[in-house]
């Protein structure tokens, strides 16, 4: 009973805390990607520059991955896949709106971060192409928050974590944060090119940020959970594909 | 009994994939239970901020091709959560299949 009353105070709780943040948000937010033309040209040149030295490291660690071990093409892909499905599903969120979890986490913990910057864009560009979600000439800023600074923060955190030995909270913890962190980053990159009347481009980011922080907890929560449940598929029936990764780890 | 288990795959302990599947789908349900909102795809609203922060600005590049209607659109949302989880489920049975 006792346990009963808990979890009812914290579900009151979760929806009192929700209505105020609906209550006191004053802005709607939105989805991560950055669309098409919204950012000024010296902007997107800019971004393509940064984020083409990792896709070129990424190919090249993606081809090293398929060569050396190509047993290990199979769950490369499913890394894809993961991020393919996630993207796709629009959920929503405590602030009214909706917003998508990027999927970059697994991959960039299973295979580290430089191969996801190559299937991160792969996604964006699907969807940018197609679905006029994102688009090409801010292609080099979304990738750059999303399959080049997510799945590092999420490996970096991973690896922290799993000092301590938790393995599951390293995976949850490192896709969590790897999804904000896109979020983050997005803000700052509109913040930059779009910085408030008063206040600048500081003003201007804490209003971004705030925003896309709150409509994103639940979201990398979720993306977090997922993560989890695939990683406990794979170890339940591909442990020599996890080991096989473990070694490569280990190699310099 | 137990030997046999270790070899092929981690000794059975309880996962909690259940509890995991549980915990996304109520982390999604509830805020349309909770709260009022119109829920809207949020890309439209972005521009909106822009154009609220710097009513100047015109974007210089318009997509190449444009779903025709929401409804074409969620076909090929649809259609790109439907390919990955086929794949994964794929890759997951085949992987479950390979160990019995």
């Amino acid at each position: 009973m006792n346990t009963r009353l808990k979890n009812r105070i914290c579900l009151g709780l979760m929806a009192g805390l929700s209505c105020f943040m609906i209550i006191f948000s004053p802005t709607p937010a939105y989805a991560m990607h950055i669309a098409e033309g919204f950012l000024p040209v010296t902007w997107a040149i800019f971004w393509w520059v940064v984020t083409i030295p990792f896709l070129i490291f990424g190919f090249k660690s993606l081809s090293r991955i398929t060569k050396d071990n190509p047993e290990l093409k199979l769950l490369l892909a499913l890394s894809g896949a993961f991020g393919f499905v996630l993207s796709a599903l629009k959920i929503p969120s405590v602030t009214g709106s909706c917003s998508h979890p990027t999927g970059m986490g697994l991959g960039a913990i299973l295979f580290g971060p430089s191969v996801m910057a190559v299937l991160g864009s792969l996604v964006l560009l699907f969807q940018s192409v197609l679905l006029a979600h994102g688009g090409l000439t801010t292609l080099g800023a979304n990738a750059f928050s999303m399959a080049i600074v997510g799945p590092w923060v999420a490996f970096v955190v991973y690896r922290l974590i799993i000092l301590s030995g938790k393995e599951k909270l390293a995976i949850f913890c490192g896709a969590s944060l790897g999804n904000l962190a896109t979020y983050v980053v997005t803000s700052m990159q509109l913040a930059i090119v779009f910085p408030a009347v008063e206040g600048g481009v500081m003003a201007s980011f804490i209003k971004f940020a705030s925003i896309f922080a709150i409509t994103q907890i639940p979201l990398a929560i979720s993306e977090g959970f997922l993560t989890v449940l695939v990683w406990n598929w794979l170890q339940s029936y591909a442990i020599n594909e996890l080991q096989t990764l473990k070694l490569l780890k280990n190699q310099p | 009994m137990a030997n046999k288990e270790v070899i092929t795959s981690q000794p059975k302990k309880k996962q909690g994939n259940w509890w995991l599947i549980l915990s996304v789908i109520l982390l999604t349900v509830l805020p349309l239970i909770f709260i009022k909102g119109d829920f809207q795809g949020a890309d439209g609203e972005a521009k909106e901020l822009i154009t609220e922060i710097q009513p100047n600005y015109k974007p210089w590049f318009e997509p190449l091709f444009e779903p025709a209607s929401g409804e074409i659109e969620s076909l090929l949302f649809a259609s790109q959560a439907a390919l990955g989880a086929g794949f994964i489920g794929y890759v997951i049975g085949f992987y479950k299949g390979r160990n019995n």
